[in-house]
């Protein structure tokens, strides 16, 4: 059986979203680099895979593939439905309710942060503190619901790990790139998730993949 | 006797109405427990109990107790009408994960953010920021051109059968509907039409009874 293509570079944390699923769901994979810098992502072979014009995408057979958390659904839905707890309806309601948190309130927040202190400079800008300060605040707010989640239970949908977890992965390797880390120092147990989640290979493979700093 | 499901929240809330589409769709007997968001029943201990976000709507199901308006959807459908999931279909489910993704990031923030400012901002006292509007009008317009060839080939978002992903467009689209930018919608044959017939379904219609588009006491007693 073919391995499946995920189109997109691995410096866009929507594409190392999906390698930190397919990885952890043990899929067979390649990546294929779009350069944004020629327009390759609004080229017609690849809006044929994606209609706008963004990454990542996903090619398995004759299945294409756009949205990052839809394309890690389906790594899991396919190689590790454990990890979406397929066939019980409470355990994949809260892992459901963690996948939108993670997207919502979570990444939400963060994604500001990331785009100016990584991005901005990349595009030969200066880094608004202000949008990074005000995005910060609600950062912790969330952070704070999250330490009373991991205090009663291992991760985030339960005491079983889940795709809510791993969703996580991506954008909080990119935080640890930014002067921001710090920002977890407050919480211990969202520190311990976050050190668990570390020590998986899967996660480790990830890191190795991002560009070390910014 | 009490209910087993029940949804909290303002119905005027297009995240509230969503879950009530779904609990619609799928025919399950619900109990709605109203708020006030003008009171801040959102803020008080009892709610951030249910939902320590402290935003609504909030679904309890029997001893299950669920946030986020497209996860309870999913529950409720999951439990109910699985086949509006793709449920055991992998490509199926697939294809519905991917358009929910997309109502999410990229139909929501620009459809939502007009609806704010042309709907909500007059309720609310405050005027419109037009510049935001117009902002959000243009990146809409691209959005919808990605649904209307999308549309063109297959009769709902993710194939031949409507799904969740039709589903969860329908409240933030009746408030949009509603304002001056509607002839956006309107000027796309395929996504006209897609929207007509959601729109006509019994569910959508019941539900849109809970999100008045009159200004005025109504709206206000609500919150």
């Amino acid at each position: 059986m073919a391995p499946m293509t995920l189109y997109g570079a691995t410096l866009s944390w929507n594409v190392t979203r999906c390698v930190a699923a397919l990885e952890e769901a043990g899929a067979e994979y390649e990546i294929v680099p779009i350069n944004f810098g020629t327009g390759e992502h609004k080229s017609p072979e690849h809006l044929a895979r994606n209609p706008f014009g963004q990454v990542p995408a996903l090619q398995d057979g004759d299945l294409y593939l756009f949205e990052s958390r839809a394309i890690c659904k389906y790594a899991c839905r396919k190689n590790k439905p454990e990890l979406l707890k397929v066939g019980d309806l409470k355990e994949s309601a809260m892992v459901d309710v963690w996948l939108e948190v993670e997207a919502n309130q979570y990444t939400s927040a963060l994604n500001p942060i990331l785009f100016e202190c990584l991005i901005r400079p990349i595009l030969g800008g200066t880094t608004d503190q202000k949008v990074v300060e005000e995005n910060l605040e609600k950062l912790k707010k969330v952070l704070e619901v999250y330490e009373a989640r991991l205090t009663k239970c291992k991760y985030l949908a339960g005491d079983f790990i889940s795709l809510a977890d791993l969703n996580h992965v991506s954008v909080t390797l990119c935080l640890f790139a930014t002067p921001h880390a710090s920002v977890f120092d407050a919480y211990p147990h969202v520190k311990a998730w976050w050190a668990g989640l570390m020590a998986r290979p899967s996660v480790q493979k990830v890191a190795a993949l991002m560009k070390p700093s910014a | 006797m009490a209910k087993q499901v029940k949804l909290y929240g303002w119905a005027f809330s297009p995240f509230v109405s969503r879950a009530l589409l779904c609990l619609e769709e799928a025919g399950v007997e619900y109990e709605l427990i109203p708020m006030s968001r003008k009171a801040g029943d959102h803020r008080r201990p009892e709610h951030l109990a249910r939902n320590p976000f402290g935003q609504v709507p909030v679904l309890e199901d029997g001893d299950l107790t669920l946030f986020e308006s497209r996860a309870i959807g999913r529950h409720v459908l999951r439990k109910h009408k699985p086949e509006l999931l793709g449920e055991g279909n992998l490509e199926q489910a697939a294809m519905v994960d991917v358009w929910l993704e997309v109502e999410a990031h990229q139909h929501h923030p620009v459809a939502f953010a007009i609806v704010v400012e042309c709907v909500f901002a007059p309720l609310l006292g405050r005027a419109r920021n037009q510049a935001a509007v117009d902002e959000n009008v243009a990146k809409l317009k691209k959005v919808l051109e990605v649904y209307e060839a999308r549309l063109s080939q297959s009769k709902y978002l993710a194939g031949d059968s409507i799904s969740l992903a039709d589903l969860s467009h329908f409240t933030v689209m009746h408030y949009f509907m509603a304002t001056e930018y509607a002839a956006v919608v309107e000027a796309l044959p395929h996504v006209k039409a897609w929207w007509e017939e959601l729109a006509a379904r019994p569910a959508a219609r019941k539900v849109a009874a809970f999100m008045p588009l009159g200004f005025g006491p109504s709206m206000e007693e609500q919150q």
